[in-house]
């Protein structure tokens, strides 16, 4: 695992899909470009006026809490403009290790893949996990 | 004990031990043949007539020593080790405690034969006196093995139980995208890790939205256990699958009420029928509500 | 059970949110010489993560020292967190969670410590921060069935 680091913040590409857009993260990311991350995202959702942004972490091995709190104003930022933000593809060891930070992100909705996301978006909006499953029948 | 008998008993154990050194090649060809020896030995014969002069030795010493009882006598540390290398060999084939007992037992008889027969009058006093010493000292090698077994069983038993942290926590597919683990037996720290691990790989390999954590057959949740239970429906929540925690007996609901646990964002259901059922309507499958006569499936 | 530690294996400067990056990356590759389990890795590395984090933004840089250990029936891995930068007045409070002074979630110190299985703190108002953390290979076989 030998990748070579960016010697600058590498531009990560947000792909608008109907109505939705799509990030895809990849390996690593460091904080600078995960923070030109969140003000793309909030430029395109207002330009666009996008519905909903899926983000896809399948790629991405480690989150801390860093990564973690942009990902969290992402979603909270699409929110005021009235998109939804799901959450895609979060690795097992990334989840456990969050859990164990304290970190569990209650306001981000989540999906297993990119194609549960995109469902999730476009379907009944109960569809969703529960953020806070204990009101799961309101 | 009479000094009589004292007598009798040194003369004994000096011709045995005489004996012992005398035939020591006849008695270990005859015992290279004996399963304990052959069935690990399967290489070379050699190795095994080797291993038995070297138990033959031993068991002069202990004669030498004059404590043919003792377990502990020093004179069976040299050969301990050796035996202990057969008797695991031969546990790890598959033979039980009581079946090593016996091949061990197995030894006497051709000694014994040996024995007699370099008495002029085998049926006589001093022959009898000389076939029981060795009996005796037989029966405590017979000690000697079993011992070193059980110790290397423990280790084994310790391998195995490291193994079956794994193999004891299945996760089954119930439904398509639906997982559930039945926890059996106590929940430790190091198990509730490898659950979920478990749990969460399974989610990914089988894009399961739904998992279930049941824990009918859990004798007793503690505030440990709780907070692992939270934890895995809370990274389950962040890969994008819904936990059910099913299960909760009336004596755990009570405790988790007591520790002052707050289940209260996870979702829990009596049985396990009861939480598949809320699964399948979650993903719009409509079932009839499980009857009384087949809540429990199991 | 005396831990016999090797020389440093490696020393990283912290100095930019490059460096960070640097830091993820060798973590990782020790981790995984080591025979870290995957679930461990990814715990030392987000530790490694948020205290490079600390010395970065709170200590105003420092650098990183690694170290292999093995106490003859595991192998561990220590990392040291040292900046020369204010200090932390309240060691306490600043490993509650929520607890922030630059910015972030306030996860950090409190969330590091629980990640990794050895977690000390040295630190003198105006002299600087040193937080030193362990991991140790875990007895337990983990299941896990090939990596994403």
């Amino acid at each position: 695992m030998t990748v070579p680091w960016p010697s600058r913040p590498a531009q990560v590409p947000v792909l608008a899909l109907g109505d939705v857009l799509l990030v895809t993260l990849q390996g690593e990311l460091l904080d600078t470009a995960a923070e030109q991350l969140q003000q793309d995202i909030a430029q395109r959702v207002a330009r666009s006026g996008a519905t909903g942004v899926v983000i896809d972490i399948s790629g991405v091995d480690i989150v801390d809490s860093f990564l973690g709190r942009v990902l969290a104003e992402i979603a909270a930022n699409a929110r005021l403009m009235a998109a939804r933000t799901v959450l895609a593809g979060m690795r097992p060891a990334v989840a456990m290790t969050l859990v164990e930070l304290g970190l569990t992100l209650p306001g981000l909705a989540t999906a297993l893949d990119v194609e549960r996301a995109l469902e999730l978006l476009s379907g009944h909006p109960l569809a969703a996990v529960p953020s806070d499953p204990g009101k799961e029948d309101t | 004990m009479t000094e009589q008998d004292t007598a009798t008993r040194e003369t004994a154990a000096q011709l045995v031990e005489a004996f012992l050194k005398q035939r020591r090649e006849q008695i270990a060809q005859r015992w290279a043949d004996a399963p304990l020896f052959r069935t690990v030995f399967t290489v070379s014969r050699d190795e095994a007539v080797e291993a038995c002069k070297g138990v033959v030795d031993a068991l002069a010493e202990v004669l030498a020593g004059g404590r043919p009882e003792d377990i502990t006598a020093p004179e069976f540390a040299t050969v301990r080790e050796q035996l202990g290398h057969v008797a695991a060999s031969r546990a790890r084939g598959g033979a039980t405690p009581a079946q090593i007992a016996d091949d061990v037992a197995a030894l006497r008889p051709p000694v014994t034969e040996l024995l007699r027969a370099e008495f002029a009058d085998p049926s006589g006093v001093q022959a009898g006196e000389a076939v029981l010493l060795l009996s005796v000292v037989m029966g405590t090698l017979r000690l000697v093995v079993m011992e070193t077994a059980l110790s290397a069983g423990e280790e084994l038993m310790e391998r195995q139980r490291q193994q079956l942290l794994e193999v004891a926590t299945p996760v089954i597919q119930l439904w398509d995208g639906i997982v559930a683990v039945p926890l059996i037996g106590t929940l430790d720290s190091a198990r509730s890790q490898v659950v979920m691990e478990s749990l969460l790989e399974a989610i990914v390999d089988q894009r399961a939205a739904y998992a279930i954590l049941d824990i009918t057959g859990v004798p007793m949740v503690d505030s440990l256990v709780a907070q692992h239970l939270l934890k895995t429906v809370a990274a389950a929540r962040l890969m994008g699958a819904e936990c059910i925690v099913s299960g909760i007996r009336p004596a755990i609901a009570q405790t988790i009420v007591h520790l002052g646990i707050d289940l209260g964002t996870v979702v829990t259901r009596s049985s396990l029928a009861d939480a598949l059922a809320y699964a399948l309507a979650r993903q719009g499958i409509a079932i009839p509500a499980p009857s009384a006569s087949r809540v429990s499936p199991s | 059970m005396e831990a016999v530690s090797r020389p440093v294996t490696a020393e990283l400067p912290i100095g930019s949110d490059a460096d960070l990056s640097r830091v993820r990356q060798r973590v990782r590759q020790a981790a995984t010489d080591l025979g870290f389990g995957l679930a461990q890795q990814t715990k030392v590395v987000t530790a490694a993560s948020e205290l490079a984090r600390n010395t970065l933004v709170h200590g105003g840089g420092g650098l990183m020292e690694m170290t292999s250990l093995d106490d003859g029936h595991r192998r561990g891995l220590r990392l040291s967190f040292v900046d020369h930068g204010p200090g932390i007045r309240d060691v306490e409070l600043a490993l509650t969670d929520g607890y922030t002074s630059g910015g972030g979630l306030g996860l950090g110190l409190g969330g590091a410590r629980r990640l990794m299985q050895h977690f000390t703190i040295d630190t003198t108002p105006g002299q600087g921060t040193t937080v030193t953390v362990e991991a140790w290979e875990q007895g337990v076989p983990t299941a896990r069935r090939g990596t994403p």
